[in-house]
């Protein structure tokens, strides 16, 4: 029978899956090791981490290091809980700010007709290869001359236009059909009320990808922190915990405050994707570049 | 439609007819926003960079002008730049952006071949390296390539007998590079491998059976004349990721190596250099050209990518 060959997206397990298993377990397996390697060293005691020979899997658990940690950052004058604080605040800024502004700008493109859309869209689908450390010269220049320098200001706004992010928005408001918007228009619906009672609720998986990666983006970001900020009070997580890897010189003696380190930078960001793979999954449907 | 109900009528009608609706709802005040952040933050910076690239600039006095003298020295005197940065960064980019590519699609292949179930968890696990971000990374991966007899590598390696001596992986300067480039394979599952996912997924299950009947004899088959002309758009997209990433490494060499510059700079890259001249040596001019080289090597990269999967010609 025909229908037989196709094996594609199945929907029961089949014996013929196995050789797929077969060599994703063990990619999966080593895609995972240093993330299994953190969450046993944050957890180890001092005495497991110098184990020799060394021990991969913890046997104690402990939270001796994250203890460590909290108290490491009082010593050094500032608690750990400011630049936690103030990577909060400005992750959640450059989240809602950012999904707003791709979300309006990719409505615009999408369903307006007006000069320069398609050439604002060329430039921005180019500036995907954009790289932001190779301009920290010229951005440090700029947010001193707008006054935002030792701000928190100044690790919000360089994030806020995320061309990946209108790119996938835009892609998932073409899919909305025009239709559905001229019956909006007909009854007398305004742009803004197509925007927010049409457009937003219908391209919710592309806002839950877009406000995931810039979070993400927010999260792990350290270049404002070391070219915008001077101020150690306005500083943000990431940077203090490169400065405890950096600062401590001696790689051995803090090896488990670093697993905790990366532990905390790493969770949120893992957690958001397992809780939103679905969705981020369906709005990656229509990230092709056409 | 719900919005019958919800608006009144009269109320909207007037409102719609004064100035400040007008304004307001023009497209245009949809865009400003993202507009002026892109302007300032992005298009900007670049056009900055490109005019420092022709100047002389150590951020205390006035920039001035010294036409293609920078470019001059990059290309003639720098030989840092030259063997080291350039060539790695070219030799970088050309290793990890096809090879995470190539392992992107197949992954993202093979877990088009599974249950969903399976699918997922399989996503998350490969996806979950570029979660964490390179540099932070680097701390786990020290301490596997650790020198002495106690990194897990080197214990492994003494344990089935394959050395004598613990070997110092991360200050041989012919072993960084190559560790390098591991760890960025194995970070390289990102975006794109999430789209290329959906891609493989979006194919219309029609078309597979179609082929069939048509004679499509194997998965190779299946795979090279109607999976990936299907998915090109994703292609594409998977293509302009990895490149992007395989550009936006710097310091990797540096962390891993606990030196900087890294011994004998191995495993020094473009930004690597325009961030020592900027940074370290406040010479900004040099720097901005460094950067823009980088930027002209990135743009042709990207070009290539077009040439191979565009839909366009």
């Amino acid at each position: 029978m025909a229908f037989h060959n196709v094996s594609f997206n199945p929907r029961k397990f089949h014996k013929s899956q196995i050789k797929f298993h077969l060599y994703l377990i063990p990619i999966s397996l080593f895609m995972m090791l240093p993330i299994l390697f953190i969450l046993n060293n944050a957890f180890k005691p001092f005495t497991e981490l110098f184990a020799y020979p060394p021990k991969f899997f913890v046997r104690k658990p402990t939270l001796e290091n994250f203890r460590m940690l909290f108290n490491f950052s009082v010593e050094s004058g500032i608690p750990m809980t400011r630049f936690l604080f103030n990577s909060i605040v400005v992750a959640l800024l450059v989240v809602f700010l950012s999904v707003l502004f791709s979300l309006m700008t990719a409505f615009a493109i999408s369903k307006f007709s007006f000069k320069g859309k398609e050439k604002i869209f060329k430039i921005n689908t180019m500036a995907l290869m954009f790289v932001p450390i190779a301009v920290a010269i010229p951005r440090f220049l700029i947010i001193v001359k707008l006054g935002i320098f030792n701000t928190l200001w100044a690790h919000v706004l360089p994030l806020l236009a995320m061309p990946i992010g209108l790119f996938l928005v835009k892609q998932f408001i073409d899919q909305v059909p025009n239709e559905l918007i001229e019956a909006a228009r007909v009854d007398g619906a305004s742009n803004w009320y197509i925007f927010f009672k049409v457009i937003v609720p219908l391209v919710k998986p592309a806002i839950v990808t877009v406000a995931f990666l810039a979070f993400q983006s927010s999260w792990g970001n350290i270049q404002s922190s070391t070219n915008f900020v001077d101020l150690e009070t306005l500083k943000t997580l990431p940077f203090y915990l490169n400065t405890l890897v950096d600062g401590s010189g001696n790689i051995v003696a803090s090896a488990g405050m670093n697993a905790a380190a990366q532990l905390l930078m790493f969770l949120p960001n893992f957690v958001l994707f397992i809780l939103l793979q679905s969705r981020i999954m369906e709005s990656m449907t229509h990230s092709g570049i056409k | 439609m719900e919005s019958k109900k919800s608006i009144p009528r009269k109320l909207n009608e007037r409102y719609q007819n004064s100035k400040l609706s007008k304004i307001i709802n023009n497209p245009f005040t949809f865009i400003v926003p993202y507009l002026i952040m892109f302007s300032i933050f992005i298009l900007l910076p670049t056009i900055i960079s490109a005019g420092l690239a022709f100047t002389d600039f150590n951020t205390i006095q006035k920039p001035s002008f010294v036409g293609f003298q920078n470019f001059i020295n990059l290309l003639t005197n720098d030989s840092v730049f030259l063997k080291s940065a350039l060539a790695n960064t070219l030799k970088y980019a050309l290793i990890v952006g096809p090879i995470g590519y190539f392992l992107s699609f197949f992954l993202a292949w093979s877990l088009g071949q599974v249950t969903k179930r399976a699918r997922v968890l399989y996503t998350v696990l490969i996806y979950s390296p570029s979660i964490t971000g390179g540099i932070m990374m680097t701390v786990v991966w020290q301490v596997f390539f650790s020198g002495d007899e106690a990194g897990y590598l080197n214990n492994l390696l003494l344990k089935i007998g394959f050395t004598k001596e613990p070997i110092i992986f991360l200050q041989n300067t012919n072993l960084l590079f190559p560790i390098i480039i591991l760890i960025a394979i194995w970070s390289s599952a990102g975006v794109g491998f999430l789209a290329m996912i959906a891609g493989v997924l979006n194919v219309d299950r029609t078309l597979y059976e179609a082929a069939a009947i048509d004679g499509i004899k194997n998965r190779w088959q299946e795979v090279f004349y109607i999976t990936i002309p299907m998915m090109k758009p994703q292609m594409l997209f998977g293509a302009v990721m990895a490149f992007v990433n395989a550009f936006n490494v710097s310091s990797v060499a540096s962390a891993l190596s606990g030196g900087n510059p890294p011994p004998q700079y191995a495993g020094w890259m473009i930004l690597d250099h325009a961030n020592d001249f900027g940074f370290a040596r406040y010479e900004m001019g040099y720097a901005s050209a460094i950067t823009i080289v980088l930027f002209i090597v990135a743009f042709l990269f990207n070009r290539i990518s077009y040439r191979l999967f565009s839909e366009k010609d």
